[in-house]
C-alpha cells in the first residue's frame, strides 16, 4: 500500500456505496526519448482504487478471521449431484444452479486435509506481499469434491503430506491471504505474525 | 463423477464449408517500440493480400466482416481497442467484434469467423489477433496474467499465473513422470527442438541453439519448470481470411477446408470434478481401467494432470474433419507449448498418444522434422515454427500464427516464407547460415491447439487440402 494521504475508503449505508476519500491520483506523465533525443512515446502514471464486492462469498471472507472455514453443499433433491461439497465455496450449484448450504469445514480440514500438488517458487507478480519462496499447495479433503489452492507457510510441501488451516485472526486482511496452511505437527510458536489456529 | 447429455456431446454440423485462402504475419519481439499495434496488424494483413498477389485494398474488397482477438486490455491501456484497428484497416462502417479467451484467443478468433462463413452470414471474413505485452515492466505483467486467474482465490497468492500452472505441472510430473530424470530431459528435449526450430523462422523472437543441459541448468521458475521450458511473452499480429467455397477458388486454386472445435473447462482447477474420460475415435472405453494402477495418482480424471478442454476441443473436431488416429491422419501439429510439460500433456488430451504415455511421442522422435534415431522424416512433426517457446506468444495472435504456419506447409510454401532473404533483412534479423528448410514434404492435413489458462479455454482448428478431404468427415 502507498503512502497516499487520505485513500478511499467505503462503507455500505441504505445497501448503497459510501466511498469517501481520494480514489485516484494524478501524477504528470513522462516523455520516452532514445539516445538522440528522438521521442517515441510517454508513461502514463496510474494510481486507483477499486471497489469490490464479495456478494454471496462475504461468509467465506468474514469466516476466516474467527478461524472458521466454510464450504458449501449443493442440497436441492431434485439436482442430479445432491450432496456435492465445494471448497472453494460457490454461491450456487454448477448443476442445478440452486443456491448453496453454507457448511463448516474446519473440522474436516483439521483432520483429512492432505497436499494433492504443490508448487514453490522464487518468482513473483508486482503487489505480492506473500513472503518468497512461495509455496503453493493444493487440498484435498474427505467428503469434498474439489481440491483448494492455498500457501504453505510453514513446512516442506510433499504430495500426501497432512496438513491443518491456520487464520490471521489479528489484522485480518479479509482476502484469502488470511487462510494459510501448515504441515500437521506445527507448533503455535513457528505461525506467521497474525496468525492462529482458530 | 459428473455427466454430460447427448446434445451436449453432438458433434457439429456446419450449414457449409469453410476454407482458408491466405494469412500474414508481422515481426514478433519482447518489446516493438517502433511499432504501434496498428502498424503491426497492417504488417500481418499486407503479407497475407501479397501472399494471394493482391493488393491490400483488393483483398479488403471481398471483406464482409471482420473478427478480432486481443486478450489484455489492461495491457496496452486501451478499451475498444478493436474499433482503433478496425478503423486503421479502413474497413468501416463493416460489422466487428472482438474475442477474448485468454491464451486460446487467437483461436477463438477463427472460431468465430468460421461460423460466421459457414453460418452464411459473410462469405469472406478477416480474423485478426494481437497482442501488445511490452507496455509495463515484466513483474506488473506477470500480476495482469495473473489477473486472469480468480481475482479473489487466487491471484493475491503471489501475483505469479505459473504458479497456478505449475501445480499441475508438479502432479502431471510425480505422477505420469513419476520424478524420472529421464522425464525430465524429455521435457527439456521440448524445449531444444521448439527454441532449435525458432532458428529458422525470421519471425520468431526466442531461437536459441541449446542443449538438453542448459534447459535443466538454466534458472528455475518453480519446479520441475525452469527459465527455458516456459514460453516467450510478445508483442506482435497474425490474420487469416476464411471463404465459403466459391468466393475461396476464386482467389486461390488450394483454399484449404477448416474446421474449428472448442472446449472449456474451470478457471480455477480447484474446482474440477471426477468425471469418466471422455473418448476420441482412436482409443477405447476399457483401456484406462488400469491407469491408475499403472500410474499410482492417476486414476483422477481429469485431476490436475489433463486438459478436458483440449480433450474436448479434439473430441469435436476430429469427428468433424474424419480424423480417426491423429499420428495416422495428419502430417502436422502446432501445439500450445505454453510449458514443456504441458505440451506432454496436451498429446494425451488430443491422442496423439494415450493417457500417461505422451512422453513416447518425442522419445520416439515422431514429434521432429526429421526423427534423430531414424534420419527419417517425423511420423507428426510439431510445433516447426518453433511454437510458444521459440517463436512468440503475443497471445491474440497466438492460435492464427499457428494455423498459418501449418497452412503453409499444405500450401507447400513454408520455405518462400520463411526462407526470403528480404523478409530476414527486414526484420533485422540474421538468417543462420545453416538454415534448414523445414516444409513438411507432401503434407495435406494439419492441426493447431490454441489453449488458455490453466485450460479454461482450447480451440482445435484442422486444416485440410481441398483434395485430401477424409471420407469420414461428418
Amino acid at each position: 500500500m502507498s503512502g497516499r494521504a487520505d485513500r478511499g475508503t467505503v462503507k455500505i449505508v441504505n445497501g448503497r456505496y459510501r466511498p469517501s476519500g481520494h480514489f485516484h491520483y494524478i501524477d504528470a506523465n513522462t516523455p520516452i526519448y532514445d539516445e538522440s533525443g528522438k521521442l517515441w512515446g510517454v508513461t502514463n502514471p496510474r494510481d486507483i482504487t477499486h471497489i469490490h464486492t464479495y456478494g454471496g462469498e462475504a461468509p467465506f471472507f468474514e469466516a476466516l478471521k474467527d478461524g472458521r472455514l466454510l464450504g458449501t453443499k449443493c442440497e436441492n433433491p431434485d439436482c442430479d449431484y445432491v450432496g456435492t461439497t465445494y471448497m472453494p465455496f460457490r454461491i450456487h450449484c454448477p448443476d442445478c444452479l440452486a443456491r448453496n448450504t453454507v457448511v463448516d469445514l474446519t473440522k474436516v480440514a483439521n483432520s483429512t486435509a492432505v497436499i494433492h500438488s504443490f508448487m514453490v517458487t522464487e518468482r513473483t507478480g508486482a503487489f505480492n506481499t506473500l513472503p518468497k519462496p512461495i509455496k503453493f499447495i493444493n487440498v484435498e479433503f474427505d467428503g469434498v469434491d474439489t481440491i483448494l489452492m492455498g500457501s504453505l507457510a510453514v513446512g516442506d510441501p510433499i504430495i500426501g503430506q497432512a496438513v491443518v488451516p491456520i487464520f490471521k485472526t489479528q489484522d485480518p486482511t479479509f482476502t484469502i491471504l488470511d487462510l494459510s496452511w501448515v504441515v500437521k505437527g506445527t507448533d503455535a510458536s513457528e505461525l506467521p505474525a497474525g496468525f492462529s489456529f482458530g | 463423477m459428473i455427466k454430460f447429455s447427448e446434445r451436449q456431446l453432438k458433434i457439429p454440423r456446419m450449414c457449409r464449408p469453410v476454407y482458408l485462402v491466405t494469412g500474414g504475419m508481422s515481426k514478433f519481439g519482447r518489446a516493438l517500440p517502433e511499432k504501434r499495434t496498428e502498424e503491426l496488424v497492417i504488417d500481418a494483413f499486407t503479407e497475407a493480400a501479397r501472399f494471394l498477389n493482391l493488393s491490400p485494398s483488393e483483398l479488403k474488397s471481398y471483406i464482409h466482416s471482420a473478427y478480432y482477438g486481443h486478450f489484455a486490455d489492461h495491457f496496452g491501456d486501451q478499451l475498444l481497442g478493436e474499433a482503433v484497428i478496425h478503423d486503421r484497416l479502413g474497413l468501416d462502417p463493416l460489422g466487428n467484434v472482438g474475442i477474448k479467451t485468454g491464451g486460446a484467443t487467437g483461436g477463438s478468433t477463427l472460431w468465430e469467423a468460421f461460423k460466421a462463413v459457414a453460418s452464411g452470414y459473410s462469405d469472406t471474413v478477416l480474423a485478426m489477433g494481437w497482442e501488445r505485452m511490452d507496455e509495463v515492466p515484466t513483474d506488473e505483467g506477470n500480476h495482469y496474467i495473473a489477473c486472469a486467474a480468480d481475482k479473489d482465490w487466487e491471484t493475491p497468492l503471489g501475483h505469479i499465473y505459473t504458479g497456478y500452472y505449475a501445480v499441475m505441472a508438479q502432479k502431471y510430473w510425480q505422477v505420469f513422470g513419476k520424478s524420472e530424470d529421464s522425464f525430465r530431459r524429455t521435457m527439456a528435449a521440448i524445449a531444444v527442438k521448439n527454441r532449435g526450430y525458432a532458428r529458422f523462422n525470421p519471425h520468431a523472437h526466442g531461437a536459441m541453439k541449446i542443449t538438453i543441459e542448459d534447459v535443466i541448468n538454466s534458472p528455475v521458475v518453480a519446479h520441475p519448470l525452469n527459465a527455458l521450458d516456459c514460453c516467450l511473452m510478445s508483442v506482435g499480429a497474425a490474420c487469416a481470411i476464411l471463404c465459403d467455397e466459391e468466393t475461396a477458388f476464386k482467389l486461390t486454386d488450394t483454399p484449404l477446408r477448416i474446421d474449428v472445435a472448442a472446449g472449456s473447462h474451470t478457471l480455477r482447477p480447484a474446482d474440477r470434478r471426477d468425471m469418466e474420460i471422455p473418448l476420441l475415435p482412436n482409443e477405447s472405453s476399457d483401456q484406462y481401467k488400469d491407469l491408475g494402477e499403472r500410474f499410482p495418482g492417476g486414476d483422477r480424471y481429469p485431476g490436475f494432470t489433463g486438459f478436458l478442454a483440449a480433450r474436448m476441443a479434439a473430441y469435436y473436431a476430429y469427428r468433424m474433419a474424419g480424423v480417426v488416429d491423429p499420428t495416422e491422419d495428419l502430417d502436422l501439429v502446432e501445439l500450445h507449448d505454453a510449458f514443456t510439460i504441458s505440451d506432454i500433456q496436451t498429446y494425451e488430451d488430443i491422442g496423439i498418444r494415450p493417457y500417461g504415455e505422451g512422453r513416447d511421442y518425442v522419445e520416439s522422435g515422431d514429434c521432429y522434422h526429421t526423427n534423430p534415431h531414424t534420419g527419417e522424416p517425423g511420423k507428426l512433426p510439431a510445433n516447426l515454427s518453433g511454437g510458444l517457446i521459440g517463436n512468440m506468444h503475443a497471445v491474440g495472435a497466438t492460435g492464427i500464427m499457428q494455423v498459418i504456419e501449418v497452412a503453409q506447409h499444405i500450401w507447400n510454401r513454408w520455405a518462400e516464407m520463411h526462407g526470403d532473404e528480404k523478409k530476414w533483412q527486414a526484420f533485422g534479423r540474421e538468417k543462420p547460415a545453416d538454415w534448414k528448410n523445414l516444409q513438411v514434404v507432401g503434407a495435406k492435413r494439419g492441426l493447431a491447439i490454441s489453449h488458455a489458462g490453466v485450460g479454461s479455454h482450447v480451440t482445435a482448428t484442422i486444416l485440410s487440402h481441398p483434395d485430401h478431404q477424409l471420407e469420414r468427415r461428418a
